[in-house]
């Protein structure tokens, strides 16, 4: 009997063609949603990019940080420094603050690779705190208090309101197609096999010659650049910016480690179902205000104890279905009829 | 004559993020748990010593009699109820329910006690104090730094002379082995947790009396504690005061430049420690 490799399987073929459809009646929004729902759309892009950055981070290369607020507010700072003191025009500033995110996360990468584990998560934090804590020594762009997007850099961004919207829904849905994109190739490429390797077994992975910092080092610098760009696109969204909200633990990664929890850490789909179920339960219980993210807190743990492979974890052990293709299957050529 | 003060002062300040350091070390030191609701824990314990002082009418510093025991019975409940089954060989499961833990606590105490900040009032003891020539030393201040070296001085001596130490070196060398031999490997890091949530409800009652809390300042003080921590080098339990007094000296002597540079000159003194020394000044431990 002879045996055929395969990566796609009938799963991921459906998925594949339901996902373009999905994509293209998600690109032509703006001619089917309001304004709100945009928005609302808008900001599930943002958080399922944050998302599938952080668990690129922490589900495969082991980088367990709880410090992405550092970039994130980075990035909004950058593209509010870009616009408002150089000039550059928004749409321009934000690859360069992808660019500016990976460049500055080189050297932190060297300084905070030192620390272990847990050391390296609390590490991680102060990061974020030592940028939030300069942040608000930059005087120019408002200190402690922050400061709002000018209206002329806003009007050179696109004519109308109506425009600027659709703008900034399509650049958060961009984002968001590039970074799940960008991590499906990965994940799919010699670098991705080198991290599930890392994911499943470090040590393993060492002796069969994987170079673990660069691998790590890699992963953490062009998460960072990327993180950055998510957060311009967030404060482009938001139009003003402060340093405490710029670099909230608490949005910007409690919520974010949350959703790949829910949803199922070291997987592609866990994320995606993360946000969903995330945004749900934000939209039905955010009228208690603070109970919403205690209960939130709630459902964190007891996935965690109860399914610590998240909701896509538990399908996945019923069904075995892979939307992503990513693992390699082997069959026998007799079961080539029931692909 | 201002340096000496800012760095009597940031010394007299390090007791007090030693305090917040040693129940973090205690308890990764026996069970290798980050708890990541440290802060939030520290923070919870000022909020207990508000309600206990004001409602009974009796001093902060008398209130310890009912926090310290209260803290102590939740660390245990909650050790044996949800943290002793997150632990293991991976690091995401004690992080991610100690980051839920963190975001509960936090929003509860919003929920009870509002977004206003608090202090304690501790009284006369407040304002006075002991003129060593130039120097003022407030009574609180230094009352604060010996209950924290005796503290630590205790927890010292605890580890290495007393059989619950011997019980917790034994589980944190091998925790199978420890259990072979008639330890309850459960309950030994029940009573670390309920023993470091002790250390913590002093550290929180010091904190309130010393300056204004809410809700949201938790995340802050996991810093101190855990930069304090691994300035003083790991599992080394007098280092945790050696790494608060250096974290004190280099926040009090930031602000003696810019007063906006407090924070950030006890996390660049941190960063520059892990750069040139990444095992901290005194390292005990692999």
């Amino acid at each position: 009997m002879t045996h055929a490799v395969t990566r796609s399987s009938r799963t991921s073929r459906i998925a594949a063609v339901v996902g373009v459809a999905l994509l293209l009646g998600l690109a032509a929004a703006p001619w089917w949603a309001g304004r709100a729902d945009m928005r609302l759309m808008g900001e599930i892009f943002l958080f399922l990019s944050l998302a599938t950055l952080w668990n690129l981070l922490a589900g495969y290369a082991g980088l367990v940080s709880v410090g992405q607020q550092a970039y994130v507010g980075l990035g909004g700072y950058s593209l509010f420094a870009l616009t408002i003191l150089a000039g550059v025009p928004a749409i321009w500033a934000i690859p360069l603050v992808g660019l500016l995110g990976a460049l500055v996360a080189v050297p932190v990468a060297v300084l905070i690779f030192r620390l272990r584990g847990a050391y390296f998560a609390i590490g991680t934090w102060v990061i974020a705190e030592v940028f939030r804590l300069t942040a608000a020594q930059v005087s120019v762009l408002g200190g402690g208090s922050g400061t709002s997007l000018p209206a002329d850099v806003v009007r050179d961004m696109a004519e109308g309101r109506d425009a600027r919207e659709a703008l900034a829904y399509w650049l958060a849905l961009g984002v968001a197609v590039l970074v799940l994109g960008l991590a499906f190739a990965i994940l799919r490429s010699r670098l991705g096999l080198a991290l599930t390797a890392l994911r499943d077994n470090e040590l393993a992975a060492r002796s069969l010659g994987i170079d673990i910092w660069r691998t790590k080092f890699i992963v953490y610098v062009a998460t960072a650049g990327l993180t950055a760009m998510i957060g311009a696109l967030i404060f482009i969204q938001k139009l003003r910016i402060s340093p405490d909200a710029a670099f909230s633990v608490n949005d910007w990664t409690a919520f974010v480690i949350f959703i790949v929890v829910i949803g199922g850490i070291g997987t592609l789909e866990g994320p995606i179902i993360g946000t969903l179920v995330f945004f749900a339960l934000r939209e039905i219980l955010a009228d208690l205000g603070t109970i919403y993210l205690i209960a939130l807190g709630v459902v964190a743990i007891v996935v965690m104890l109860r399914a610590p492979a998240g909701l896509w974890g538990l399908i996945r052990a019923r069904t075995g279905a892979e939307l992503f293709p990513i693992s390699h299957r082997v069959r026998g050529e007799t079961q080539q009829g029931d692909r | 004559m201002d340096w000496i003060n800012a760095i009597v002062q940031g010394t007299l300040l390090g007791g007090l993020y030693a305090l917040f350091a040693a129940g973090l070390s205690l308890i990764f030191g026996v069970m290798r748990l980050v708890n990541i609701a440290h802060g939030d824990l520290i923070v919870l314990a000022a909020y207990l010593g508000l309600s206990v002082s004001t409602g009974l009418g009796i001093h902060p510093l008398m209130a310890l009699a009912l926090v310290v025991p209260i803290m102590a019975a939740i660390g245990y409940v909650l050790q044996r109820g949800i943290l002793n089954r997150t632990l293991g060989d991976d690091l995401l499961p004690p992080l991610l329910v100690t980051f839920g833990l963190s975001v509960i606590l936090q929003n509860a105490l919003l929920e009870i006690y509002s977004a206003d900040p608090q202090k304690l009032q501790a009284g006369a003891i407040e304002t006075a104090s002991l003129q060593l020539g130039p120097l003022a030393l407030g009574y609180l201040p230094l009352l604060m730094f010996v209950c924290s070296v005796a503290i630590i001085a205790g927890l010292q001596w605890m580890f290495y002379h007393t059989a619950l130490g011997r019980a917790f070196r034994a589980t944190s060398d091998r925790q199978d082995v420890a259990q072979l031999m008639g330890l309850n490997r459960a309950h030994v890091f029940g009573l670390a947790m309920a023993l470091a949530l002790a250390v913590t409800a002093v550290a929180g009652v010091f904190l309130g009396i010393r300056t204004s809390f809410d809700p949201s300042i938790g995340g802050g003080r996991l810093i101190f504690g855990f930069e304090a921590v691994i300035i003083g080098g790991l599992g080394n339990i007098w280092g945790t005061l050696a790494g608060g007094v250096v974290l004190g000296i280099s926040q009090s002597i930031g602000a003696e430049i810019n007063p906006g540079w407090q924070v950030l000159a006890g996390h660049v003194v941190f960063l520059a420690i892990i750069a040139l020394r990444p095992r901290g000044l005194f390292p005990r431990m692999d």
